[in-house]
């Protein structure tokens, strides 16, 4: 590839999402009829990226060239105009349309002002023969069609467009297995017909068998870029670590192994195609983390428990006894007492223009109510109790709770919980987007929680909470738990190669490895 | 090739639309004590034709997943225009048809300018501008009056060839000249796919706002229309707060019977169109049983919830609870 004039260059883009920088200076460069991947944690600025190319956000600073000549892209339309395509993550096909409709939306073939749907038809069924998938339907309505499909309708949506630089974002992580071996044969063919193509991806197998040239990203910059296949696996995950450590966690006490049953069991629980067969068992006391990638089964476990999941199977036991949680009103009942503490504390943990006193009684109040009325003072005593316990600094109490920050907003979302008393708490991602003062708040809150006898099971995209967190971790991959890390196996060494699955002693444990 | 039933999958909600007509209609015909002439088609046609063109204008903007409450208070004030204005010689009646028309454009592209480019909610907004419409056609006709050309009005009303109702025709050729072209334009395609997955359809670089002021604009168009046909029925302009709303309340209803989604992006206004028909002959029905006209709205009500309620089934099949609240 040395030696071929770039056809896309990214210098110094950075790009911040209030306080949060997600890239900083970060370059790039593409060369076409070549493979690059890009690899990195979660949150290491690769979506981002992304995005800045495709049109979607438009960077702090920065420059892009294409060709040699500078380009700025207002909207996705822009950047596909000049040839830049991506396959976002997210599906981007319209449901309720058909796959052709899908395949021509954003430059339909027309014959009098009016779309031809007879071209229309024969350009999604090129299209989809190109992306090894003719036996998609074109008339068939795209939300009709399985998730793996739909995928294959994106990349042949894509392909319509004829790009010159296609992205591919997670694009295989809702295939299977036949379906990514047509989909490389794809690829190879658009690499020797000169496409430039930018590969996203968490299967270490898969960019080895694809990737020309591989660029590591770390903290929203670019770390190294090298030749496939120049470095090896346990290389490639010693350049993804490399955060310093900026958070304090409280120490983790030594628990004796108590005969008690277990607060919290699941026993084979499996749900769609997203929960394979997963087993875990919590303890009083004990702080479990799940780890893995995102979108793993993670969040649908703890939905799961939460009784929000229907045509589940599995059990669910709760002090050892089977259970059947229908909903969460039946979840967060006393006698089994479970709390999940959500991901979007925006949409599913608060009502932002209501107040700081009435969200906080929200899920206690029919504890705080007398014959259906709500006893005023004792819901004041209440509140007054996690004020104080957590330290939530608001300016009031008959405030929005929206007018809070971040971090006090996750606090109330927290303090509504312990208004009941669970005794068994889930918490999904619950340090997103908030400010590492109050982190360190929450971590000390769990370890207080679990000291007090609760079961917590906490999901985090941080590998370093759970490291510090956590008694043990699960790892989840695809839908089901990969690797059980105790103590002092849990190093982000390990996290990190658990959860991008790779085999092999290189990988591996190695106990007693500094964390 | 299996395309048919891919056809029919997504006809299915009109397709359904149509089979209650059909039955309701085949009911009310044969109890009623003249049978099925060409007198009872014609006046039944009458009666749902206005109904009609209201509901197709209301699909339009549902397909954006809109709704627009301003719609019976568009057709309320065209009809007012319609009784000063559509009469005369041939060229006088074609420059007022313009001015109604073109009112009803004007009207339906402000809803859509303060939807869109003002970021109100479309039932707010529309709630706002359906108050001043109507506050101009009062203005128009402080009492009910005015006339209009009565030849034309009795042409669009009559029969063609002795036995087919014009009323219809005219339908025909709305649909014809205005939804068929919209629904294969790839503004009307904008117009669905923002209804159906607003972030999708941007990502994908459609001009959903262009589809969406498209639609409200045709509503505005299509509602007007139907103020033509009513100044037509009656000869007169009357400002009539009750009856505009409830063509407007009627109009959702049809467009829900017609198998048209509310939550956008599905559904057609041919399905609309027999919707509306459908809810029309229901009402009619108890006339032909002798009922006490008292229980027309209850009896409309039930009938509509049943259907309605044939809709919701799917929720059933929802594995994620989380997803009942999409």
């Amino acid at each position: 590839m040395d030696g071929a004039a770039p056809l896309f260059r990214m210098e110094g883009i950075s790009k911040r999402y209030g306080g949060v920088r997600a890239l900083e200076k970060a370059d790039l460069t593409v060369t076409a009829g070549s493979i690059h991947a890009i690899l990195g944690e979660n949150g290491a600025g690769k979506s981002t990226l992304i995005k800045v190319m495709a049109g979607v956000v438009a960077p702090d600073e920065g420059t892009m060239t294409l060709d040699g000549r500078e380009v700025t892209f207002a909207s996705p339309a822009a950047a596909n105009q000049a040839g830049i395509v991506c396959i976002f993550q997210e599906l981007s096909l319209v449901p309720e349309l058909r796959v052709a409709d899908n395949i021509v939306i954003s430059n339909p073939p027309k014959r009098f002002g009016m779309i031809d749907r007879k071209a229309q038809r024969r350009i999604a069924e090129e299209a989809l023969a190109r992306a090894g998938a003719s036996d998609i339907h074109p008339l068939a309505l795209v939300k009709d069609l399985p998730l793996s499909r739909r995928q294959m309708v994106e990349i042949a949506k894509a392909l319509a467009r004829k790009p010159r630089i296609l992205i591919l974002d997670e694009a295989t992580s809702a295939l299977t297995a036949a379906d990514v071996a047509k989909i490389f044969g794809v690829l190879k063919r658009l690499r020797e017909e000169g496409l430039a193509l930018l590969y996203i991806s968490h299967r270490m197998n898969e960019i080895a068998e694809l990737a020309d040239q591989c660029t590591v990203f770390r903290n929203g910059r670019n770390v190294a870029s090298y030749a496939a296949g120049s470095k090896s696996d346990n290389e490639v995950v010693e350049l993804m670590i490399g955060r310093e450590y900026s958070h304090i966690f409280p120490p983790k006490p030594i628990r004796p192994q108590s005969g008690a049953a277990p607060v919290l069991e699941a026993r084979n629980l499996s749900w769609s195609n997203r929960l394979d067969n997963v087993s875990l068992s919590i303890e009083a006391g004990e702080v479990v983390g799940l780890g893995g990638l995102d979108g793993q089964g993670q969040r649908e476990l703890l939905l799961a428990f939460f009784g929000v999941l229907r045509g589940l199977s599995g059990r669910i036991l709760v002090d050892g006894k089977p259970v059947s949680i229908a909903s969460p009103a039946a979840a967060r009942d006393d006698r089994i007492g479970m709390a999940l503490i959500p991901e979007d504390r925006k949409t599913e943990g608060l009502m932002l223009p209501m107040t700081v006193r009435e969200n906080l009684s929200f899920a206690a109040l029919d504890r705080l109510s007398k014959a259906g009325f709500i006893d005023r003072g004792a819901e004041q005593r209440l509140i007054d109790d996690m004020v104080g316990l957590l330290a939530i600094k608001t300016a009031g109490l008959d405030i929005p709770v929206g007018a809070l920050s971040g971090g006090n907003q996750q606090k109330v979302v927290i303090a509504k919980w312990l208004m009941r008393q669970p005794r068994i708490i889930l918490l999904n991602d619950p340090t997103r987007g908030i400010d590492v003062g109050t982190k360190q708040e929450l971590y000390q809150l769990m370890r207080k929680l679990a000291d007090a006898g609760a079961a917590i099971l906490f999901y985090s995209t941080d590998y370093d909470e759970l490291i510090g967190c956590c008694d043990r971790v699960l790892v989840l991959y695809d839908g089901a738990v990969k690797r059980e890390l105790v103590g002092a196996e849990i190093t982000e060494h390990a996290l990190i190669a658990s959860a991008l699955n790779i085999h092999g002693e290189h990988a591996g444990p190695r106990r007693g490895e500094g964390a | 090739m299996r395309d048919w039933r891919y056809w029919l999958a997504e006809q299915r909600g009109t397709l359904l639309a149509f089979g209650i007509f059909i039955v309701m209609f085949a009911i009310y015909s044969a109890n009623h004590p003249a049978g099925f002439t060409a007198n009872v088609v014609q006046t039944a046609a009458n009666k749902g034709v206005l109904l009609a063109f209201i509901a197709m204008a209301q699909t339009l903007v549902v397909i954006t997943a809109g709704i627009d409450l301003s719609v019976g208070m568009i057709f309320t004030l065209t009809n007012c225009m319609a009784s000063w204005l559509v009469i005369g010689t041939g060229l006088e009646t074609a420059l007022g048809l313009v001015a109604v028309l073109g009112t009803g454009l004007f009207c339906g592209a402000v809803n859509g300018a303060i939807v869109i480019y003002g970021r109100l909610q479309p039932i707010v907004a529309t709630i706002a501008t359906g108050a001043v419409y109507f506050g101009l056609a009062l203005l128009l006709r402080p009492v009910p009056g005015g006339s209009v050309n009565e030849g034309l009005a009795d042409f669009l009303t009559g029969r063609f060839f002795g036995v087919v109702p014009a009323s219809l025709v005219a339908l025909l050729v709305v649909v014809l000249v205005v939804w068929v072209p919209f629904s294969r334009s790839e503004l009307g395609r904008a117009a669905y796919a923002a209804g159906s997955s607003e972030t999708a359809a941007y990502m994908s670089g459609v001009p959903i706002r262009r589809g969406k002021f498209l639609a409200y604009t045709l509503a505005g168009l299509l509602a007007a229309i139907g103020g033509l046909f009513l100044t037509f029925f009656t000869y007169t302009g009357e400002a009539a707060y009750a009856s505009g709303n409830a063509y407007t309340l009627f109009s959702i209803a049809a467009v829900v019977l017609g198998g048209v989604s509310l939550f956008g992006g599905k559904g057609s206004a041919i399905g609309a169109i027999f919707g509306a028909l459908a809810f029309r002959t229901i009402g009619d029905l108890l006339f032909v049983f002798d009922f006490d006209p008292l229980w027309q709205p209850l009896f409309q009500g039930v009938i509509l919830l049943i259907a309605v309620s044939l809709g919701a089934f799917a929720l059933f099949r929802v594995r994620n609870r989380l997803e009942w609240f999409l």
